[in-house]
């Protein structure tokens, strides 16, 4: 059985991170699993957690009326599913499925920022790493926004 | 040499041998090519006074009949006329059956041809004659042409010609090359540059050249190479250019620019063409016509979802960047052979050496490290 | 000394006269795209190389230029969408309707001059048809390259092109095909994003592998990007562009990119030779 540790070594989110840094961060972690069709987290919850893909993959969900459940975001593995927790009010925007059997490590939200106010340094550096992949997935979505494939006849 | 009055006998001796002789000759206020039926049409006595934006004729105070520079014609009219159909098509058990319209092959004589026009017509052999694919209209018309250049003694107030390397002196390219001697009496010295131009000079009345005629010929050119109306700075113009797609000249130059492509229908060297698909109210039978088209019309530029060029200044730029720059890229060589017709012609009298010039002091200003 | 020049002028056969094809299938794609099988009423069929495009006449219509989407060893297959009025008047061909066609014009995809390599084809919404024929031809002779990714992405789930021949290839264990929508409907399972964002994902040795890239001009330059930022070399990603082609046969002026003509020597660029004509706007 792998330690915890081990696994977040792979993960490109912690890469460069040191083995105390690491230490750090899996004492905050544990490993999770779901099963496909199971909601991992829910609209409106309390966000106390955030996950880094492993296996499978998530859809990100939200109910529209008069047409269901439809998927905002694909998150796969490698992929950090989750940001509520790292700011107040700490509460769930949209739900989350697990499309196929998932294998994630999951984090306590709280205990990683306890750590992060207690050691500006780690919490600078992980910020800046959670930034980076909030940016990328920003441009990800602002291309989705010009709807480039769609056909409007124009001039 | 010949005397003035043998061009007559030159008219005849290329409409003997079945050319349809077109030359220049004075219409509305202009002179433009046409059919010449005699020498007697050529613009006799007449001038050109060109300037951005406009063009006036004068008259001579002598009988010169090549006294001008260029009009707003330029011999691509009959290699490349601003109208052809390509094929027409009937609907047919089910189908429809093309039919490919049959070539006009008659052979064209050209007779008064610059050598910024030859130059024009070499630009042109290229795009249609050199590539993969080879234009079967164009290729018809030009593979007879009979070329009677003639050297320039009066160039006009837009002529750029030395700047671009194309003239005034002929090259390569001609049958027979005329240079019109006023001094000392007028007479024209016959070069000939083929075999079937010296067949033709053979049928005329002349006479050997004198060191005085060959010494009044290079006066009258070299002369001319000293009068240019405009000059331009062409080194590296391709380069200059590709450096400054974004530049504040051409949002300058988009203000003043009606986007009409008047300079593009005076271009000998222009040749975008758009392809027509006409049929019938009953849908029995269409036909193909390939018409002169114009970089400055939004239509050009279409592809599904609109204009790829939607700016005037987009499109000034595509014109002259592509005329000075990429042209070399396409084609091997500069479009443009500084016969200044665009800017005689161009309504609001842009001037592309001025906007050249522009465009190339920024550079050197802000862009020295290229 | 006049002659007839019109015998021996070299022009292709097909370069200025539509031969006339006989649609002999027909399929609906999607809602506005459909795909045809088009047989030559006489002569040699067409033999046109992936990447190619010919363009296509509609009687009395207009033409229209399409890359060809079929395996370039079978017949000429096309797959159109209606956006206008000729592409409209094309997909409304039943079978046995005859359409024109000149070409094939333009060069093909770099097709098995990279043997060895891992192959990366990145499609967006219609630019999948344009890929199509690589695909078939480097499935023809799959021991012949490193891994193979067919990363596709369109606009919606009822956008998707070939969707049962993606379900084959999908089941097939030498080859992955990532498939992602930007917007999904109710009951889609599979992936939500956009296409650029499979490149990042996708397993590939970027040092050696040669991708391709179809779509709309903006999906196209993302996509480059994702793969340079990868480690894919600029002078191994393949864009294929459009403009507005005529005539064919280099002659009309219509598609000038910059220095280049995309019916003459595209509409298959390698990407560092366009990258910086393509995103200047409006050239």
């Amino acid at each position: 059985m792998e330690t915890i540790e081990a696994v977040l070594r792979d993960v490109p989110l912690f890469g460069g991170l040191t083995s105390e840094d690491l230490a750090l961060l899996a004492g905050c972690a544990s490993n999770v699993r779901f099963e496909e069709g199971e909601r991992i987290f829910r609209d409106g919850e309390q966000a106390d957690a955030f996950y880094v893909i492993r296996h499978g993959t998530v859809a990100l969900e939200t109910f529209v009326p008069a047409r269901g459940p439809v998927t905002i975001e694909t998150i796969e593995s490698g992929e950090v599913l989750g940001w509520s927790w790292l700011f107040p009010p700490y509460r769930r925007h949209f739900d989350a499925v697990a499309l196929t059997r998932v294998r994630a490590t999951g984090f306590d939200g709280s205990c990683l920022r306890g750590k992060c106010e207690a050691d500006p340094r780690l919490g600078y550096d992980l910020m800046s790493r959670f930034a980076q992949v909030l940016i990328e997935r920003m441009r990800w979505m602002r291309i989705r926004l010009l709807d480039v494939y769609g056909y409007e006849p124009v001039g | 040499m010949i005397e003035p009055e043998t061009l007559e006998a030159l008219v005849v001796a290329l409409r003997n041998r079945g050319y349809r002789v077109l030359g220049p000759t004075v219409r509305e206020g202009a002179i433009v090519y046409d059919d010449v039926g005699s020498a007697a049409e050529l613009p006799v006595g007449w001038t050109d006074s060109q300037d951005a934006g406009s063009y006036r004729l004068e008259r001579r105070d002598d009988e010169a009949r090549f006294g001008y520079a260029v009009g707003p014609h330029s011999w691509k009219q009959f290699l490349l006329p601003p109208r052809v159909r390509l094929w027409q098509a009937k609907r047919r058990n089910g189908g429809f059956e093309v039919e490919e319209e049959p070539l006009d092959d008659a052979p064209l004589a050209f007779l008064g041809v610059r050598s910024c026009e030859l130059h024009a017509i070499a630009i042109q052999d290229t795009v249609f004659l050199e590539g993969r694919h080879v234009e079967r209209d164009y290729a018809a018309r030009r593979k007879d042409a009979f070329v009677v250049a003639v050297n320039c003694f009066e160039p006009g107030g837009a002529c750029f010609c030395v700047s671009m390397g194309t003239g005034p002196k002929v090259g390569a390219g001609y049958d027979l090359a005329l240079t019109e001697i006023l001094e000392g009496g007028h007479r024209l010295l016959v070069e000939v540059g083929s075999e079937r131009g010296g067949e033709v000079l053979d049928e005329l009345p002349r006479s050997a050249p004198e060191d005085a005629d060959l010494e009044g010929a290079e006066r009258a050119v070299s002369g001319a190479a000293t009068r240019m109306g405009r000059t331009l700075d062409a080194t590296d113009l391709h380069g200059v250019l590709a450096r400054n797609l974004e530049h504040e000249r051409w949002d300058d130059v988009a203000e003043r620019c009606l986007t009409c492509g008047n300079c593009t229908m005076v271009c000998p060297t222009c040749f975008c063409t758009s392809i027509e698909d006409v049929s019938d109210l009953a849908g029995e039978s269409a036909e193909r016509v390939r018409a002169w088209d114009s970089c400055f019309s939004l239509d050009y530029s279409h592809i599904h979802g609109g204009s790829v060029r939607r700016s005037g200044r987009s499109r000034y730029r595509q014109w002259l960047t592509h005329k000075f720059g990429t042209w070399h890229d396409q084609f091997g060589t500069s479009g443009c052979v500084g016969c200044g017709r665009c800017i005689t012609w161009c309504p609001v009298g842009i001037d592309v050496t001025e906007e050249l010039a522009a465009i190339r002091s920024n550079k050197e200003a802000n862009d020295g490290d290229d | 000394m006049a002659t007839s020049p019109s015998a021996e002028a070299p022009t292709a056969p097909g370069a200025t006269a539509p031969r006339p094809f006989r649609v002999a299938r027909r399929r609906r794609e999607t809602k506005d795209t459909w795909t045809l099988e088009l047989e030559p009423l006489q002569g040699d069929p067409l033999a046109a190389a992936p990447g190619q495009f010919t363009m296509l006449y509609a009687f009395g219509v207009g033409e229209v230029p399409i890359s060809v989407s079929g395996d370039s060893t079978g017949p000429l297959v096309h797959t159109v969408r209606a956006v206008g009025a000729v592409t409209e008047a094309i997909c409304r061909s039943k079978p046995g309707t005859v359409l024109g066609v000149r070409g094939p014009f333009g060069n093909p995809w770099p097709v098995g001059i990279d043997v060895g390599l891992d192959v990366v084809i990145v499609a967006g919404g219609i630019g999948l048809a344009p890929l199509r024929p690589v695909l078939y031809h480097v499935l023809a002779r799959r021991d012949e390259y490193g891994g193979v990714a067919l990363l596709y992405g369109t606009r919606t789930p009822a956008d998707i092109l070939y969707a049962s021949e993606l379900e084959r290839w999908r089941g097939r264990f030498d080859l992955h095909v990532g498939v992602t929508v930007d917007s999904a409907t109710a009951g889609w399972r599979g992936r939500v994003g956009v296409v650029p964002k499979l490149v990042a994902g996708a397993s590939f040795d970027p040092a050696s592998t040669i991708a391709l890239v179809c779509g709309p001009e903006l999906m196209m330059r993302f996509t480059a990007r994702s793969l340079l930022e990868r480690g894919v070399p600029a002078d191994r990603i393949y864009v294929s562009l459009e403009r507005n082609m005529r005539c064919g046969a280099g002659h009309c002026g219509h598609c000038q990119l910059g220095p280049t003509l995309i019916c003459r020597d595209g509409p298959v660029y390698r990407y560092d030779e366009v990258a910086a004509f393509a995103e200047v706007p409006e050239l």
